[in-house]
């Protein structure tokens, strides 16, 4: 007979030892369902974790690494500070889109007008967006009690109907010939987010990704603030013993996560995707929620996990090209890797003990 | 005829745009009467979509297909039940896993059945019923599944009223320290209401590939399964008023679905928009009218449950 004995405190080895035994119980899952769709799993596992690093053609597969992880450790960083104060802000594919559409809505309207302080405007502007899109959430949940979950989340398929709305109403490009979708930003200088370093793959979002990292980092673990989120989170009594304003909590956590997302969504829409269409976003505001899991709610742990999510990205779509594997299997895997991280947390806060051995 | 919409074609339509979110939305209740909060039901459904559809396309036969999609829903509420139950994980989290995944892994069955046509699912025949004017095409012309689902909220409702078993698992629900003191095996009856959430989810799913669309593409539940969740809210917990607030629901799509086709000068996206914005509405109006205490939850609800402490 097996039985668990919670622990007195989560155990550190295993705080940090779950996320790498899921990414291998992922890998042995994921091979059998690779070999289930009639593949090869070794290959497959390879053509995700080892080709886009060190294979062939590697240089523009490593350049995209940062491309996708930026905005997922950008959103990740600011989820994982609300997670931490049990706050759920799982609607930050909506304030991702509002954000780009924010951005993107200032440099379509002064084009072709060119100002240096035209983008550093937009990234305002992206902020606020996403801002108050997650304050309304927010401001519900503080004001009447209204579950933050479900409002964040039924308000992303608004933000989609939203965006397909601009991208095919008012952000349509006037000269594209009837075709959806905005002027490209990339053809814009002044609204143009540009590879910093050719070949990198580094823009904008990449150094404001790694910013918010540190900045999380002073925020969650040197910082009294951070205290008190993770207080909040862990002992809800004895934080408003210790003087924790919850309503106050909520709407920061909140709007922070929302405006981190919102920049997000406007560094993609100006970088890499160049374009408003009605489907730009590529369900990065999901994934981060894998991320910021995967990485402990920690930033140092964010960042590798970002990196990790952006891997399977890319790897996907090299096992797609090269073994046809359906992108869609990708999705599975990543919901997988989530799966298997939160049941092998068992072991974190639990000792497993075997009768009679004990 | 108001505007260009027929109100009997509406309010035929609105039992079918109904059905789906109401099957879900009851078997969520029975899980979170259980004290258990899944927030998996989108991919419990989209399962149940591809699993139903699958299985109906293959066998030929709708009512295999429904049980396959009941089944499949169920299949990811065990594990989601393993994960949470035996394993004891964050209850938000692995719903949201449970979601992710399975949007994952319906879209990777269903490759094969983009652009199939399922077997067709027939309306029941209840003879002179449907020949009632206005009545008749409202109320009596629809297939058996739309039946189930009605029948499944007064069972249920009754369930939890009426019958000691639904006496143990609302115990359960409330506080399952007390109710493992008294002997009642909450991991089991855990496991049990979540199966059958699953199942109805499943159910619901099936009926959106199967009856409402009728055909199997790619994230076809477009947040269903989150109205369904916000359903359960809004209905207090209690079963009565799931069935009203399914039926909002359901009413603000038909009528959504038939501004489009009478062809109104209002964008397709923004009218697509409604039944999201209502849900919302609809909440913020209930809290606001109850106040924060009155619509309580169950007071287990999301809480791990192990024994030894």
């Amino acid at each position: 007979m097996i039985t668990l004995v919670k622990r007195p405190q989560p155990s550190q080895f295993w705080s940090w030892a779950t996320p790498i035994l899921a990414v291998i119980a992922t890998m042995i899952a994921g091979g059998l369902l690779f070999a289930a769709l009639g593949k090869d799993p070794i290959e497959a596992i390879k053509a995700i974790f080892w080709d886009p690093i060190l294979g062939q053609n590697a240089g523009y597969f490593r350049s995209q690494l940062l491309v996708k992880a930026g905005p997922l450790i950008l959103i990740a960083c600011g989820l994982a500070i609300g997670f931490r104060a049990g706050i759920w802000n799982i609607g930050a594919e909506g304030q991702y889109i509002i954000g780009a559409i924010c951005g993107a809505w200032l440099a379509l309207r002064v084009y072709p007008a060119e100002s240096a302080w035209l983008f550093p405007a937009m990234i305002a502007l992206g902020a606020l967006g996403g801002l108050l899109w997650a304050l309304i959430p927010a401001v519900l949940k503080v004001t009447l009690g209204v579950s933050e979950i479900l409002v964040s989340l039924m308000l992303v398929y608004v933000a989609e109907n939203l965006l397909a709305y601009v991208a095919f109403g008012p952000l349509r490009n006037p000269d594209g010939f009837g075709m959806p979708g905005s002027r490209n930003l990339q053809q814009y200088d002044a609204a143009h987010n540009p590879e910093l370093i050719a070949g990198t793959g580094m823009h904008w979002g990449v150094v404001a990704a790694l910013i918010a990292v540190i900045f999380t980092y002073i925020l969650l673990h040197r910082h009294i603030a951070g205290f008190r989120i993770r207080v909040a989170g862990e002992a809800p009594r004895a934080a408003l013993f210790a003087g924790v304003v919850p309503t106050r909590l909520v709407v920061i956590c909140l709007g922070l996560s929302g405006a981190l997302a919102g920049v997000a969504g406007l560094f993609e829409v100006a970088g890499p995707s160049g374009q408003i269409t009605d489907s730009f976003n590529a369900g990065y505001g999901f994934t981060a929620i894998i991320v910021a899991f995967l990485g402990r709610l920690h930033p140092v742990g964010i960042l590798l996990a970002g990196l990790l999510m952006a891997l399977t990205y890319i790897g996907g779509d090299v096992a797609q090209l090269r073994l046809q594997l359906p992108p869609a299997a990708i999705q599975c895997f990543q919901g997988m890797l989530l799966f298997f991280l939160l049941g092998f947390d068992v072991l974190t806060n639990y000792r497993v003990k075997f009768a009679g051995a004990a | 005829m108001i505007g260009g919409i027929d109100l009997t074609t509406l309010a035929a339509m609105l039992m079918v745009a109904s059905t789906p979110v109401l099957l879900a939305a009851i078997g969520e209740l029975i899980a979170e009467r259980a004290g258990v909060l899944n927030l998996g039901v989108e991919g419990m459904m989209i399962c149940g979509a591809v699993g139903g559809f699958a299985i109906a396309v293959m066998t030929g036969s709708p009512v295999l297909g429904f049980i396959g999609g009941a089944v499949s829903g169920a299949a990811l509420a065990l594990l989601f039940a393993v994960l949470t139950q035996v394993f004891l994980s964050n209850q938000v989290a692995t719903g949201l896993a449970l979601t992710l995944f399975g949007l994952g892994l319906s879209a990777l069955l269903g490759k094969g059945f983009e652009g199939v046509r399922p077997p067709a699912t027939a309306k029941l025949d209840l003879g002179p019923l449907s020949d009632i004017p206005v009545l008749g095409p409202v109320l009596f012309s629809h297939d058996w599944v739309v039946y189930l689902s009605l029948v499944l909220v007064v069972l249920v409702w009754g369930f939890l009223k009426y019958t000691r078993a639904g006496l143990i698992l609302r115990a359960v629900g409330e506080s399952h320290d007390a109710a493992h003191a008294l002997g009642y095996r909450v991991i089991a009856v855990r496991f049990g209401a979540l199966t059958f959430g699953g199942a109805c989810a499943g159910l619901g799913g099936a009926y959106l590939s199967l009856v409402r669309v009728p055909q199997w593409t790619e994230g076809m539940t477009a947040g269903v399964g989150w109205i369904a969740l916000a359903i359960v809210v809004f209905a207090s917990w209690k079963p009565q008023r799931v069935l009203v607030g399914a039926y909002l629901f359901g009413g603000i799509t038909a009528l959504q679905l038939q501004l489009q086709a009478a062809g109104y000068a209002i964008p397709v996206h923004l009218l697509s928009m409604a039944p999201y914005i209502i849900t919302i509405l609809a909440l913020v109006v209930l809290s606001a009218v109850h106040g924060r205490n009155a619509q309580a939850g169950p007071a287990a609800l999301g809480k791990s449950f192990h024994a030894s402490s």
